[in-house]
């Protein structure tokens, strides 16, 4: 029992991760169909980005203090990965706009590798570790669950991001306009909506999401590495089509949903499979769910629409 | 044969008996050529002919029938491990080729259906990325089954595989005529490759001409309206995905001949997003096209490798971007460009039955 709370509680905290992740890929699927192979990268940049800040500020400005120089750095890896994201449309994506399927889908392939090259030209090959500016240690156990100090950060932020990004699509002017090119370019565009500034909009929350996302994910395992970004960006992306991609509320359901079983399957898997498994084989689960829902519910749990449409 | 004449298009059109011939030269002669710069360079033609086999299945899969397989290395993986596991010592049993190679072909198949069935309904993007799944569980797998049983022998590989022994006469072994002249078996391995090559070319021109190419072709342009005149998508596609499979699982047998050890690490998604760059950059759809892409896409590298090296050395006095970095980096601008600039690759594909989506798509402008 203790193992199942434990697990669930670890599996909420990876979760909400995933489910920042997700958004960005769902967003950019529900207006432009495209899934943003990069995105999961973006996530990567975002890390490796604070880690440098972080350790350039611990360098110069030492009396920082340790939250001071988390923001700091956290603000400096957001702005790269918006402009990054920004970059990104502009350059690869927006002329393929009306280009054929693959074309696209396959530079996105091209970008997600590429920015995992350079990547790996600045920070190499090795893992980095990535500074423990809130603690990893647990805290005093609650009903023998131990919980750090940096997964409830982690659970706190994304909630609130969470909401400011449901506000944002649900109440203001861009997210209308974001609502009314997802449903429909042309006639959003002959609305007055400008579709190209709102594309480029959602990039840029997407990798602003993202940029945040890999800062948590590096700052609770507490490494950070050029190929980081693909087993999480591949998770997001299962979450969004779980949750009903093109869906802001199935996508956040989809992450925890998928963290959640991810870290409870990785708990019980040796026992359930006569100790032939193990926990190695955790990243699985992923990609089992994806083709389980892909197979008997395409549409995913919350989403209304159909897989052959891509 | 017109194949072999639009490998080089410029010549080919104008003359193509003498690009015929060209090509056939060259291809006769290339480890010759290649030996005056060294024994490695013979080596990366071998590896080269072996991408060429992949890209034509792949090729297969993506260009001829329209679907968009992220994990094909796995099938390369199949055809080597079961090469791996019938002819070494790891299990102590060393079945000849001629036994193992189809084995391998017929499990990568079998894969290749298994991968299929439940994916029969997607398109596309989604089609990708569970195939890109299919890929990494059988990486995963690979990498993990080695205990409570060992199976794969885990990250470790397997080694001491068997080489190829055509009638009795091991072609790992150097071949001497009289005193002086030796034949080293990378030669023996690139003809033997060759032969291979050319076998499943022209296999495969046949297949795309043949009703089972039209009736991929019919599917790659409007899967609705290929089942409203009565094709069999679902058989069709399964058709592809196994038959794709089946030249990834030869080739990956002669790999694991050819190299004498698999290990997990060789049958990573970078490697599949490789052979898809082959396929891509030269001309999806178009066999010649294909051959030409895998053969500069392996070539490149190596020659990056050779001379970036030293010039960096020369001129920063240290290794700056490790071949490794220019590979990755070549490949992902060949990818990014290719779309950009010319989507239909380097020798776009013309005949009637070979022009990918790509090519005459319907704009859907994002929805």
């Amino acid at each position: 029992m203790e193992t199942l709370l434990q697990q669930t509680v670890n599996g909420l905290v990876v979760g909400s991760v995933y489910a920042l992740v997700a958004l960005g890929y769902t967003m950019v699927y529900g207006i432009l169909g495209l899934i943003n192979f990069a995105h999961g990268d973006i996530l990567m940049i975002g890390a490796l980005v604070a880690l440098e800040a972080i350790r350039l500020l611990q360098l110069h400005a030492p009396d920082l203090g340790l939250i001071p120089t988390l923001l700091a750095g956290l603000s400096i890896s957001v702005v790269v990965c918006m402009i990054l994201g920004y970059t990104i449309e502009r350059t690869a994506y927006r002329r393929l706009r009306n280009a054929p399927r693959l074309a696209p889908l396959i530079t996105a392939i091209g970008v997600s590798f590429l920015l995992q090259t350079i990547a790996m030209i600045i920070w190499g090959r090795n893992y980095h570790t990535f500074p423990q500016l809130v603690s990893t240690t647990p805290i005093e156990p609650i009903a023998g669950v131990f919980i750090t100090p940096v997964q409830i950060v982690i659970l706190v932020v994304s909630a609130v991001l969470m909401v400011a990004l449901v506000l944002l699509v649900n109440r203001t002017r861009l997210g209308r306009a974001m609502r009314a090119t997802a449903e429909n370019h042309k006639v959003a565009s002959l609305m007055g909506v400008d579709t190209n500034k709102i594309i480029a909009a959602t990039f840029i929350i997407g990798s602003a999401l993202a940029a945040v996302a890999g800062v948590m994910f590096s700052s609770n395992y507490g490494i950070a590495h050029y190929a980081m970004g693909f087993m999480p960006g591949l998770k997001a992306f299962t979450a969004a089509v779980l949750g009903g991609i093109g869906n802001l509320g199935g996508a956040m359901l989809g992450g925890l949903l998928l963290g959640l079983v991810e870290s409870i399957g990785a708990g019980y898997i040796e026992d359930l499979s006569f100790g032939f498994l193990n926990s190695s084989y955790q990243d699985i689960f992923a990609f089992i769910i994806l083709g389980i829902v892909l197979i008997f519910r395409p549409t995913g749990l919350l989403g209304e629409r159909v897989a052959d449409r891509a | 044969m017109n194949e072999l004449a639009n490998a080089i298009p410029w010549l080919g059109k104008r003359n193509p008996a003498a690009a015929r011939w060209v090509v056939i030269a060259l291809a006769l002669a290339a480890p010759l050529i290649a030996m005056f710069f060294g024994k490695t360079w013979v080596r990366i033609l071998d590896f080269a002919l072996l991408y060429v086999m992949l890209a034509i299945g792949l090729n297969l899969v993506v260009g001829f029938a329209g679907l968009l397989d992220l994990g094909y290395i796995a099938f390369y993986a199949v055809g080597a491990y079961t090469f791996a596991f019938l002819a070494s010592p790891h299990f102590e049993l060393h079945l000849p080729f001629w036994l193992v190679l189809p084995l391998g072909a017929v499990f990568a198949a079998l894969a290749g259906i298994i991968l299929g069935l439940p994916t029969l309904r997607l398109r596309g993007d989604y089609l990708a990325i569970v195939t890109l799944g299919f890929g990494e569980i059988v990486r995963i797998f690979l990498n993990n089954l080695n205990h409570p049983v060992n199976i794969t022998n885990g990250p470790q590989g397997i080694n001491m595989i068997d080489p190829l022994v055509l009638f009795g006469w091991d072609i790992s072994r150097p071949i001497r005529i009289g005193e002086e002249i030796t034949i080293n078996s990378l030669f023996l391995y690139y003809y033997v490759f060759l032969a291979f090559v050319v076998l499943s070319i022209i296999l495969v021109q046949r297949l795309q001409i043949s009703r089972v190419g039209r009736a991929w072709a019919a599917i790659r342009d409007d899967e609705l309206a290929a089942k409203a005149i009565g094709i069999n998508t679902r058989n069709m596609k399964l058709l592809a995905f196994s038959l794709g499979a089946t030249f990834g699982g030869v080739a990956g047998g002669l790999f694991a001949a050819f190299q004498g050890f698999v290990s997990p690490e060789s049958f990573s998604l970078m490697e599949s997003i490789a052979v898809l760059t082959m396929v891509v950059f030269g001309g999806m759809g178009n066999l010649a096209g294909v051959v030409v892409g895998a053969l500069v896409l392996t070539a490149l590298p190596e020659i990056l490798r050779h001379v970036a090296v030293p010039v960096q050395q020369a001129v920063f006095n240290q290794v700056l971007l490790d071949p490794e970095v220019l590979r990755m980096l070549l490949l992902s601008l060949a990818m990014i460009f290719m779309m950009l600039l010319r989507p239909a690759g380097l020798i776009p594909a013309h005949s009637r039955y070979s022009r990918p989506e790509l090519v005459v798509g319907v704009g859907e402008a994002g929805k």
